[in-house]
């Protein structure tokens, strides 16, 4: 068993298009495919994130403001989930609701062991 | 505009219906331990409520309004739990109450009518540990689900606002030990775990019923909330045992005859002296329907033959009508299976109406345990009946004040007394 943390990209802005009774449905799309995940036991957590944000960068340490990237790169939440191998997260993350969209993107990233030298 | 005192006569009545819900479903969210942030949750919700109605006025249907408040209320609590592990998320279906994509989906699944049932089923059977006594378990279920304040508890319960407390405190300080959630009893625990169910709601219901020192509005509560509570039990298919059905028809039953029991001022009304075009034919035929569901499978209980009993009561014409035959044969029953001196005396009442004074005084000469029945006010009064029929006043005198100073109830000394002094102008007369 691995972990896979799950950048959701993309999909900005959704809410603004959709009606309220739109919303409340692509919203519980969201429960049941993090409900399927809890239930089989392969859902570690998740959280969507605000657009805004800052960043700290370089020796310097400069600091700037967000949005960071354009709207179909930003990451809007993340999830990180418990499977065996990148064909399984890959399956999960076809799931998302985020892929509801045309600029709506998954990116799998398995958590790392840090092995000291 | 509302006024002030119709908002506050709307939220008491509210808070009676609506916050056992709420109380159960936010107990089984934070978990049995978390109890004091359930009470919370529901209090500030109606602290809420009464600020805005007052402002904006009573919203058209106030009960989904407070709940839509907890739920937002709730979510504030699972959001600080983020930064303090208060909660115990760590079931997998559980984890997603933790995550902002979900809480709400799944938050909303919790407040549907059926978990909510649910919820208070699991809830009456953990208030009704094992590890509780009794007092203290009806205690926690008028506080929790029935919306009861301490001081209406205490009133109801014929005890006092700090007795009631501290069982509050104990009963909470017990489950805060025992992290654990609402549960239903597994099967192979079920028979065992109901009975201690219904034993609280049975008390609860005496309580209203007994009680005559209350007001009537007291006492239709409890019998109300008990009837409730044995509900939530007899429509659920896993606790609708036949047991349940029974105790449902005997509270019927009895309820039926209620407004005859006592006059206006709470004076007891013995049952000859009943008008029985009082007794609720509705309540009859709602017994009569649970009675047919408790007759499936083989378990019978006191609960089924103290219903056939209250049953033949109810079906009786008049008080001369009665089938004193069938009672009789009835007590036999309950007496094999309950053994207490209450059943006996009630046995030997059946029997002073079917055999006469002579029998009756020897068949209580026969109980084994003579001191429990020199406990007990009803047994000195079964006996100055017997001896007014064998026109022995002396002696029924000194029986009745015997009666009189054994008796706890107010309406019951009310009654011994009424028939003393009858008694010494008899006396008087001859």
């Amino acid at each position: 068993m691995k972990e896979f943390l799950l950048l959701l990209r993309g999909g900005d802005g959704r809410q603004l298009q959709q009606s309220p009774e739109e919303w409340q449905q692509h919203m519980q799309r969201w429960a049941d495919w993090m409900g399927n995940m809890a239930k089989a036991g392969k859902f570690v957590g998740a959280q969507p994130l605000s657009a805004n944000g800052k960043m700290v960068s370089g020796t310097a340490k400069i600091v700037s403001d967000g949005p960071f990237m354009e709207g179909k790169e930003m990451v809007g939440g993340y999830l990180i989930c418990k499977v065996d191998n990148y064909d399984e997260a890959v399956a999960l993350a076809k799931g998302c609701p985020i892929l509801e969209f045309e600029n709506g993107a998954v990116e799998i990233r398995e958590i790392q062991d840090m092995n000291m030298r | 505009m509302s006024t002030p005192t119709a908002i506050h006569q709307l939220t008491d009545h509210l808070f009676r219906h609506e916050s056992g819900k709420m109380i159960a479903v936010l107990t089984n969210i934070f978990g049995l331990a978390n109890l004091e942030t359930a009470e919370d949750v529901v209090q500030q919700t109606f602290i809420t409520a009464i600020e805005i109605w007052r402002l904006k006025g009573i919203p058209e249907n106030p009960a989904a309004w407070l709940m839509q408040v907890a739920k937002r209320k709730t979510i504030d609590q699972l959001r600080k739990s983020k930064f303090a592990v208060q909660y115990d998320f760590s079931s997998n279906e559980r984890k997603l109450l933790t995550s902002e994509y979900t809480m709400h989906s799944v938050l909303e699944t919790y407040w549907q009518e059926q978990p909510i049932k649910d919820d208070m089923l699991r809830m009456m059977y953990s208030c009704c540990t094992p590890d509780l006594s009794p007092d203290f378990q009806i205690t926690l279920i008028l506080k929790t689900l029935c919306g009861f304040s301490i001081a209406e508890i205490a009133h109801a319960l014929l005890s006092n606002e700090e007795t009631i407390s501290k069982r509050l405190q104990r009963a909470k300080h017990h489950f805060r030990n025992k992290a654990t959630f609402l549960q239903l009893p597994l099967p192979s625990e079920l028979h065992e775990k109901t009975a201690i169910v219904l034993n609280c709601i049975y008390l609860l219901f005496n309580e209203g019923y007994h009680a005559s020192s209350h007001t009537s509005l007291i006492r239709e509560d409890l019998m109300q909330e008990a009837l409730l509570l044995g509900k939530l039990l007899a429509e659920n298919p896993l606790t609708a045992l036949p047991e349940v059905n029974a105790l449902m028809a005997l509270m019927c039953f009895h309820a039926s005859r209620s407004e005859s029991r006592l006059t206006k001022e709470g004076a007891i009304i013995l049952l000859h002296e009943q008008d029985r075009t009082l007794w609720n034919n509705e309540l009859i035929d709602l017994g009569k329907a649970y009675m047919h569901k408790a007759t499936v499978g083989e378990h019978l209980s006191a609960y089924h033959i103290e219903a056939a009993i209250a049953f033949e009561h109810c079906s009786a014409k008049t008080f001369e009508l009665t089938n004193w035959s069938n009672l009789l044969r009835l007590y036999d029953w309950l007496i094999k299976i309950d053994h207490n001196p209450i059943n006996f005396l009630n046995r030997a009442i059946v029997l002073l109406q079917l055999e006469g004074p002579q029998p009756t005084a020897a068949y209580l000469a026969k109980y084994p345990n003579q001191n429990a029945l020199q406990q007990l006010s009803l047994y000195f009064h079964v006996l100055a009946e017997i001896d007014c029929i064998t026109k022995d006043s002396t002696k029924a005198l000194h029986h009745y004040n015997r009666a009189l100073a054994l008796s706890t109830s107010k309406a019951e000394q009310q009654l011994i007394q009424k028939k003393i002094i009858r008694l010494q102008q008899k006396q008087q007369v001859e």
